[in-house]
């Protein structure tokens, strides 16, 4: 279970976010949604103490994230970032740096193992020896999701993970990262801009407007007049095949 | 899990380790061909037995006293700069950088040159052939302000890095505009002082391996093997590093202080090379692209390898320097930009994906 408490973060010039929080159990995969400049990407960035926030506590399972050394803090939270910097590196060394946080001197059997296990999982071990810059988006993805997985955290932080595929690779991305937080019981926070993405395979949604949280909670809380308040945007949200679908007007 | 589900990865690795193997044998053939060239007519053969304990008086003199520190002196020069040309790159996410690019040379040569003019290091005395005719009177004083030179630039490279945020980019802006300053200094320097002045200058600017005795090649050999274990032992962060500074974060890399310190180890050797020897360019900015073609971006192997590289660039310029038109013994410095210049167009020419 993850707690988060009244994150407060500024820069010199501008207050971005106010006060934010909300909990969220294992397993569960919850949605930042709200307009860009929102402050959904420098939340995320705040829970992972890549930006020291003011003012906030974050709880996984009972223990204060933000008062664990760094080496810690890696281990328990998994990250993938909004855009990654491709080096001229396998697949393989790419997500072996995911353990890095758990290697000492030498990488250990157990190291590459887990690196095996893991590219299995998400179906990477055919181009395991294959350079990042040689793979699609999608997969250059699925391999940035192992590298944060293979360090087994509680937490997993996704920065707009479907942003730049096509919606074939958008759906396996998201249904992946479902399975896989339902499979080894992980918190997702993820921050995404299609609602109907959203819809379809998160379990709750937080809503963030102006560096505030608008409002919190399961499928109930996407109506037309949260979107409007938070997007300004008129939209329906119908129900299709027991699922729910929003289509803006 | 089966053994072979790894069998491709250990192969990748084990080639990694057959490159490096490789290049230490380049490294200990080049000890021993710059050992066996000079004046004095030593074979192969004898070269090595003399390495053994073999030799003859007048083997032991020659191979222990005239050949060696020249080798010790391109050995560890060689290595602190491809170190430092291979950190930087690194930390600064610029694969230009290098010693040079961030001013450290620059100010180490405007340090020698106010030395040599303004505080009366070095003059011009009477002899035959173009390098033999000029001498520094004053090593200490020239390699002390050239150290002052070096390590200035990059304090004040530091300190600006450290008030904006320590942004890659605006390090290596601060070394563009720094090492422009330097280099109009040095000029201003030569403009005031008189022909014999201006030549001293001149030839300091050249770099010599003869230059440093074995304290000097101690000093350097000290700083760089302590810089070597300080990187060698941050070669993972240098892989996260590679990643960007966010994922690099995320996998709990202190980033800011792993710039710093990197940094300032950097021109530390660089500078202390620099003051010892003089001006020594491209061989902390080729070494570090060789060895990337060859084991990729991978700071396990990269750091010792570019190590081991710079190492046989700088012998093997070395001797090229001794051999082309014996006996003069042409400057290093110009040497190494000669020939390093158009390596470095060959490499970017041939793309930049090294494996």
């Amino acid at each position: 279970m993850i707690e988060i408490r009244d994150i407060h973060f500024s820069y010199p010039d501008a207050e971005i976010l106010k006060g934010v929080g909300f909990t969220a159990e294992s397993g569960e995969v919850v949605g930042l949604l709200g307009n860009n400049g929102a402050g959904k990407s420098t939340l995320v960035t705040c829970l992972n103490r890549i930006r020291k926030p003011q003012r906030g506590e974050l709880f996984i399972d009972g223990q204060s994230a933000f008062q664990m050394s760094r080496n810690a803090l890696a281990r328990t939270i998994g990250y993938v970032a909004q855009k990654n910097e491709l080096t001229r590196s396998t697949v393989f060394d790419c997500v072996l740096l995911g353990r890095k946080p758990y290697i000492k001197w030498s990488v250990s059997q157990e190291d590459l193992d887990l690196c095996h296990k893991i590219m299995e999982r998400v179906g990477l071990l055919n181009y395991q020896m294959r350079y990042l810059d040689e793979l699609s988006g999608g997969e250059l993805q699925k391999v940035m999701l192992a590298r944060a997985l293979v360090a087994q955290p509680k937490l997993l932080l996704l920065d707009e993970p479907t942003s730049n595929l096509d919606p074939r690779n958008q759906y396996e991305m998201m249904a992946l990262v479902r399975e896989m937080a339902k499979e080894q019981g992980f918190t997702v926070v993820t921050v995404i801009h299609d609602l109907n993405l959203a819809l379809r395979f998160c379990d709750k949604f937080y809503f963030l407007k102006e560096g505030r949280g608008y409002c919190y909670g399961g499928l109930e809380t996407v109506t037309p007049e949260t979107l409007a308040a938070v997007y300004g945007i008129k939209t329906q949200v119908l129900d299709v095949q027991d699922r729910k679908i929003v289509i803006i007007e | 899990m089966e053994k072979n589900d790894l069998t491709a990865y250990n192969q990748y690795i084990r080639k990694k380790w057959t490159v490096l193997l490789i290049t230490l044998g380049l490294f200990f053939v080049s000890v021993v061909l710059s050992l066996s060239a000079g004046s004095a007519s030593l074979s192969m053969g004898d070269i090595l037995r003399t390495l053994f304990g073999g030799g003859n008086r007048q083997e032991n003199a020659i191979v222990w006293n005239v050949r060696m520190p020249r080798v010790a002196t391109a050995t560890v020069v060689g290595i602190a700069l491809a170190l430092s040309g291979c950190v930087m790159q690194n930390v600064l996410r610029n694969p230009l950088a290098s010693a040079s690019t961030l001013g450290v040379s620059q100010g180490a040569s405007f340090g020698a040159a106010v030395a040599i003019v303004c505080f009366g290091a070095g003059i011009q005395v009477n002899a035959g052939g173009a390098a033999s005719a000029l001498t520094v009177t004053n090593p200490t004083l020239v390699t002390l302000c050239a150290f002052l030179g070096g390590i200035t630039t990059t304090a004040v490279i530091l300190a600006l890095a450290r008030f904006r945020g320590t942004s890659p980019a605006t390090m290596v802006l601060a070394g563009v505009a720094i090492s422009s300053m330097f280099t109009g200094g040095t000029a201003l320097v030569q403009y005031f002082c008189d022909d014999v002045m201006v030549a001293t200058v001149v030839y300091w600017t050249f770099g010599s391996l003869g230059r440093a005795g074995w304290s000097e090649i101690a000093v350097i050999a000290a700083l760089t093997g302590a810089s070597f274990a300080f990187f060698y032992c941050n070669r993972w962060n240098y892989n996260a590093m590679e990643s960007g500074t966010h994922t690099a974060k995320s996998l709990g890399v202190p980033v800011d202080r792993l710039i710093l310190v990197s940094m300032a180890l950097c021109a530390l050797i660089a500078s202390v090379a620099v003051a010892f020897v003089g001006c020594i360019s491209f061989i902390g900015l080729i070494a570090a692209h060789i060895m990337r073609r060859f084991v990729g971006n991978d700071y396990r192997f990269l750091i010792p390898g570019s190590a081991l590289c710079g190492g046989v660039l700088l012998l093997l310029s070395d001797i090229v320097s001794r051999v082309l038109i014996a006996p003069t013994v042409l400057p290093i410095g110009a040497l190494t930009s000669f020939l390093g210049a158009p390596l470095f167009l060959y490499l970017i020419v041939k793309g930049g994906r090294g494996k």
